[in-house]
């Protein structure tokens, strides 16, 4: 028998991924023989439609075709949501898996794989829409790989997302081996836990600031009430309660839409996980308002606060940053799980509207309305259609591998594991 | 009002006091709402 003949057999009667394919039911499928015409399922089928016309035209007409950016204004919503945004709310990987592996809260494993798959679709989602964004996206790994400015703030946070997509890759790994049913690869991954989450940590420590710190080279353009010189700690302080934020409403969603895949651990440990967060996220909001008001007193821009621009920042600051850290902390302190996934909505909003209004709101202010950027439907469009393919990704990836469940095979270690883990608590 | 400072002295004086009596009231701030983040748990049990 000839070398492709085995390898024809192999993947045809018993090959590996046939064979994991059908134990997970993947071929058997309803989702893939037929797919319900739901009105959500129609709605997804339009935007991704509509993205990749978008896509078609933003490659081959170039960026002016699709977008509203020019010399004057060369970072728009793709920078100010899909990048800042993406980056912020992706940090639920480092906070939970740090909760659960550094601090030894290993009463919180339950949640650490969804917030790593988050967190991994997040990175990717945003080195994907940066292809979008860069006028040739060819050459993004000049930077790291070819020309490396080492005196940039750009190339750091550009090294640590690529470094951290890697890690954050590394780390998601496991739940596709044990779906693929390599065990000894599984083994050796789970192994590097330790390292890689330490990595992680360091990397987001650096790049989640310097994201911040990229806005202290426009003073004249920011306006005195978002800008500061704290803002790469805003940024990194930010991204704490982001994440912690992310990670119980995508449990909440998953709750609601992926019951059926959680297992008796995840549905048992979910509120704890949630109330643990939301007393943890409560607790830096109230944190990152006094430094705020600290980086308010320090400039002295009291007087800010009583022009159009100081309303809008206290609508922020207290609508988005004061109420939610408030609600949190009732929710945990009367263990109302429903009221922490209310204030987890307002604290998502809160860190979306946060880099808008540093990257777009309040950048350029003094410029005349006319000269201003505002993006055009198709990078809404665009924008829309990258969170979409990253619902549709988490959708499928929850459907066929052990992310809201443990794999039966594994689940008499990591019961070991979480018990030698309590004892240690 | 916006007040004018002549010195960077009189700036420095300025601001800096009033940071630090937001330091001080976060200091205190801070503690007693753990305080009352934490008022209901039961013993050993922090969530």
């Amino acid at each position: 028998m000839g070398l492709q003949d085995t390898i024809k057999d192999r993947l045809s009667n018993n090959g590996l991924i046939k064979n994991r394919l059908m134990k997970s039911n993947l071929i058997n499928n309803p989702l893939i023989q037929k797919i319900e015409w739901t009105p959500i399922n129609i709605a997804t089928a339009i935007i991704l439609f509509v993205g990749f016309i978008l896509t078609i035209a933003r490659f081959f007409g170039g960026l002016g075709t699709v977008t509203n950016l020019d010399d004057n204004n060369p970072w728009g919503l793709w920078i100010g949501f899909d990048l800042l945004c993406g980056v912020a709310l992706a940090a639920g990987g480092y906070v939970t898996s740090s909760a659960c592996y550094i601090f030894g809260l290993k009463r919180y494993h339950s949640a650490v794989r969804p917030a790593i798959l988050t967190a991994f679709l997040g990175y990717a989602l945003v080195v994907f829409a940066l292809n979008y964004d860069v006028g040739r996206p060819w050459r993004l790994p000049y930077p790291i790989f070819y020309s490396p400015g080492t005196s940039s703030l750009l190339f750091e946070v550009g090294l640590c997302v690529f470094l951290y997509l890697n890690v954050l890759f590394i780390e998601f790994t496991p739940a596709a081996l044990e779906w693929l049913g390599l065990k000894k690869i599984r083994n050796f991954v789970v192994g590097l836990t330790m390292l890689l989450t330490i990595f992680g940590v360091v990397l987001s420590t650096l790049h989640q600031s310097s994201l911040g710190a990229l806005f202290l080279l426009a003073p004249s353009k920011l306006h005195p009430l978002w800008y500061s010189g704290y803002l790469p700690v805003y940024f990194f302080i930010s991204s704490m309660f982001a994440g912690m934020s992310m990670v119980i409403f995508e449990g909440s969603l998953a709750h609601k839409y992926l019951h059926h895949k959680m297992d008796e651990t995840h549905l048992s440990e979910s509120d704890g996980v949630v109330l643990g967060f939301s007393k943890a996220a409560s607790f830096v909001m109230v944190g990152y308002l006094g430094i705020k008001l600290i980086g308010l007193s320090i400039d002295n821009n009291w007087h800010y606060l009583f022009t159009s621009w100081g309303l809008w920042f206290l609508f922020e600051l207290i609508g988005f940053v004061a109420l939610p850290a408030f609600i949190y902390a009732v929710a945990a302190r009367e263990k109302n799980v429903k009221l922490a996934r209310a204030a987890s909505i307002l604290g998502v909003l809160g860190i979306i509207l946060n880099r808008l209004n540093i990257s777009l709101v309040a950048f350029n202010w003094q410029l005349p309305l006319e000269q201003r950027y505002f993006p055009s439907w198709m990078e809404i469009a665009i924008s829309v259609f990258v969170v979409t393919v990253g619902i549709v990704v988490y959708r499928l990836i929850t459907a066929y591998m052990p992310i809201l469940y443990e794999h039966p095979d594994y689940k008499h270690a990591d019961d070991s594991n979480n018990k030698h883990g309590h004892e240690e608590d | 009002m916006e007040h004018i400072f002549y010195t960077l002295q009189d700036f420095m004086v300025h601001t800096k006091g009033i940071t630090y009596l937001i330091m001080g009231g976060l200091l205190v701030g801070l503690p007693l709402f753990w305080l009352f983040l934490t008022g209901r748990d039961e013993k050993n049990k922090t969530f």
